[in-house]
């Protein structure tokens, strides 16, 4: 392969390829926790991005609390020896306000928008809490190890002009990522819980007739989504850094790629949060220095060769779930959910 | 009008005389104003889900616009940007519309399936490329007439309270753009997808600097009332105040006297340019308040109703529900525009950072739920109480963090935590509010009136 092509790729996956498989994770993470919700209890859930903060501030607190004892992993960020405590504050949080809020609408029957602007509700509180406990600054928890690989040393390795860097918290995303989605699909498939769970959300009357318990479906899934919810914000806030508002602003792109893979199916979210966050990244990244690789001298592009500005990030995941709204509303993967 | 809106408006009206003795009249003034506009807001999504039942969360894109109008009807018109790139803008519109009037054609042209698909898709991507082609230098040469003041088109050099209606005309174009997409999709989508495109027009307003600067803000906007400075040495004015605090003015020395009535016609000058915009803002709240209450009350408000309680069953009885969701949603979202190019009027400056969801959406949303949704006067009240509770919830919790920590050192950190957090229970208070008013009391503090 001449190196020119080479070079071009390595810059391809360096900016675009390593950071939306790592954004991919946490949005499928995240995705996976609406779903869920939505599958079973039946509302469009608007608290889920500000659960994922909640999550995130207990784990970056307790994160804290180890390093002012001297406690790490070394390598890996502390943040992973912590992430038990943020686990725990989510699924309390989910947990209290399904007990005080969403249980008495789910025993009346109330519509799913009722649900919906209960949830508004939650969100407020739950956003309050943070900001009041944490504050609205931008806090940064990473430690270790931060790169796994870093541009010199991989230009020195290849002698390629372009650099490939792989932080840590990248690879470790995809890592936590992959086994959080194998339990979860283990769990489903495989366990009497996650059967009565799907069973649930199937048919709600046949699977209370079966004897299923409806009181447990609603905490697993509750422990479930919440637990997701906090790895998913710690992940984001690992790799990112942790604010409380753009959590809330994480809320869009995560209900696209719920929506896009068919709400209520757990791989249908996985694919959507991959998509959502491959377009939002490979549409506003300026491909000049890629194409400049590419093309022969006489052809090379003046401008930054960008498809959007990157303030439209946003509106990225949103063109994308009414695209799939209008041509194909059950979402790319039809069928039956959960 | 009921015991209850009664009791409620007292209520308000008690707890904004609170103000005005606790703090200042300023003060109280400056809450009153905004209390005025936002009941005009939970008006308009009232209109939405009190009569039909749209869940629309995009609140935030209509008074966004609203606010757009308030700067491209009153700013003076910068001529020389206009001569830079206004040519290329207009055939980059011109192109714009081709595009989409070749694909409306290819759509109905074309039969369903691949070959419609990618001729669509050619026709956008050529499309795409010809737009951006006059679009690319048109904005560049904008934004390069004197960005450090202008380097936006400028607008049309009107009075702004004109701008009032363009926003809501404003407001309601794109409401319509937005229905024709999303309204027919089920409620929790329909939902998302306002969500969603409210944050693209924001996103829009931050950068697009060509249309009103984006996130450099416009200021110094064009007033409808009179400016304090003006007052202050109008001669008529310090006779007024004069003539109002005769008795103050007579006990004071003669030194004094001339000091303390220029003190008293500062004071004053704010107040009554607060009184001028709290008379127009009530105007516009009346009329619209009156309006929507005859259409409530209407063979229409009926229809509308049904069609919110048991859209099948109006269905069946021939009712075109799209047609109507469609209606509702438009004149809702226009008075919200209205109500967003009052605010920017209020504050004399277009900022397109300031609008969050949190603050132009969901709080609106509680305004309407708080107050009762399918009651107009509810909506009002809602708006009233919301935004009294909102803005004074941070001194609030500064009083009682102040008062309940009052034996701690003055440098204990727990302390300095406590006070600097007072600003963030805002949130908790509003979440509180909704959810401890929808359970116990759902149908709000004015209930809908079913007439028979």
């Amino acid at each position: 392969m001449p190196v020119d092509l080479v070079n071009a790729l390595v810059l391809l996956a360096n900016f675009v390829v390593v950071p939306a498989i790592a954004y991919g994770s946490q949005l499928a993470l995240g995705a996976l926790g609406i779903t869920l919700v939505y599958g079973i209890l039946r509302f469009a859930n608007f608290s889920h991005g500000d659960l994922m903060a909640f999550g995130t501030m207990a784990t970056i607190l307790a994160t804290w609390q180890l390093q002012g004892w001297g406690i790490g992993l070394g390598v890996l960020p502390t943040a992973m020896l912590a992430l038990p405590a943020g686990i725990v504050a989510a699924v309390l949080a989910a947990l209290a306000a399904d007990r005080t809020v969403f249980r008495f609408y789910r025993i009346r029957r109330s519509s799913p928008m009722v649900l919906s602007i209960a949830s508004v509700g939650v969100m407020f509180v739950l956003n309050g809490l943070v900001r009041v406990i944490i504050g609205p600054d931008d806090r940064s928890f990473a430690d270790g190890t931060r790169y796994l690989l870093n541009a010199r040393q991989f230009k020195e390795a290849t002698g390629l002009a372009e650099g490939l860097t792989v932080r840590t918290s990248q690879l470790l995303t995809l890592a936590v990522a992959v086994v959080a989605v194998a339990a979860l699909f283990w769990f489903l498939r495989r366990t009497r819980a996650g059967k009565a769970m799907r069973a649930y959300s199937d048919n709600e009357d046949l699977a209370l007739l079966s004897g299923v318990e409806p009181g447990r479906v609603v905490l697993t899934t509750w422990v479930i989504a919440a637990s997701l919810a906090a790895v998913a914000g710690s992940l984001y806030g690992l790799d990112k850094s942790f604010q409380p508002f753009t959590y809330m602003q994480l809320l869009l792109p995560m209900f696209a790629a719920a929506i896009v893979g068919g709400i209520g199916q757990p791989h249908g979210a996985i694919a959507g949060g991959f998509l959502v966050a491959f377009s939002e990244i490979a549409l506003t990244y300026p491909y000049r220095k890629f194409l400049r690789y590419l093309l022969p001298e006489d052809m090379q592009p003046d401008g930054l060769m960008q498809l959007l500005s990157t303030d439209y990030k946003l509106s990225v995941s949103f063109v994308i779930l009414v695209v799939v709204l209008l041509w194909r509303p059950t979402g790319l993967f039809r069928g039956r959910v959960l | 009008m009921n015991l209850r809106a009664l009791a409620g408006f007292a209520a308000i009206a008690a707890a904004l005389a609170a103000v005005g003795f606790g703090q200042s009249w300023s003060v109280s003034l400056a809450v009153l104003n905004l209390c005025l506009i936002s009941a005009v807001m939970a008006l308009g999504v009232n209109i939405q889900w009190g009569y039909a039942g749209l869940f629309n969360v995009g609140t935030m894109a209509f008074a966004g616009l609203g606010g757009l109008a308030a700067v491209l009807v009153s700013q003076p018109p910068v001529h020389a940007a206009a001569a830079a790139g206004g040519a290329d803008l207009l055939l980059a519109g011109a192109a714009a519309c081709l595009t989409a009037g070749l694909v409306w054609l290819v759509v109905r042209r074309v039969p369903r399936g691949r070959l419609r698909t990618a001729c669509v898709a050619v026709t956008a991507v050529a499309g795409y490329f010809v737009i951006a082609a006059f679009f690319d230098p048109a904005i560049e040469a904008i934004e390069a007439v004197d960005p450090s003041t202008s380097g936006y088109l400028g607008g049309l050099g009107l009075p702004i309270v004109l701008s009032w209606a363009a926003g809501g005309l404003f407001a309601a174009g794109a409401a319509w753009v937005i229905g024709r997409v999303a309204l027919g999709l089920r409620a929790d989508y329909f939902a998302i997808a306002t969500l969603g495109i409210s944050e693209i027009v924001i996103a829009v307003l931050k950068n697009e600097d060509w249309l009103a600067r984006g996130v450099k803000n416009v200021t110094g906007l064009d007033r409808p009332v009179p400016y304090e400075i003006d007052l202050q040495q109008a001669g008529w004015f310090a006779d007024m105040v004069g003539s109002l605090n005769a008795g103050a003015l007579a006990a004071a020395s003669e030194a004094d006297r001339a000091l303390l009535l220029r003190d008293l016609v500062i004071e004053a000058s704010g107040i009554f340019v607060k009184l001028c915009y709290a008379g127009l803002f009530a105007a516009v709240l009346l009329a619209l308040l009156v309006l929507s209450e005859r259409a409530l009350r209407s063979p229409w408000g009926r229809m509308m109703r049904a069609i919110r309680d048991n859209e099948i069953a109006a269905e069946a009885l021939g009712k075109n529900v799209y047609a109507r969701h469609m209606q509702v949603f438009v004149l809702g979202s226009a008075v919200v525009g209205v109500a967003g190019a009052m605010l920017v009027t209020l504050d004399g400056q277009f900022t397109p950072n300031a609008y969050h969801p949190m603050r132009f959406t969901f709080l609106i949303w509680v305004m309407v739920i708080v107050g009762g949704s399918g009651n107009n006067l509810g909506a009002v009240l809602g708006g009233f109480i919301v935004w009294l509770s909102w803005i004074e919830a941070e001194p609030l919790a500064l009083w009682t963090i102040d008062a309940l920590t009052a034996a701690m050192a003055h440098d204990d950190p727990l302390r300095i935590h406590l006070v600097e957090a007072a600003a963030h229970v805002r949130p908790i208070l509003m979440g509180l509010i909704l959810l401890l008013v929808m359970r116990f009391s759902p149908r709000g503090v004015i209930p809908e009136t079913v007439r028979r």
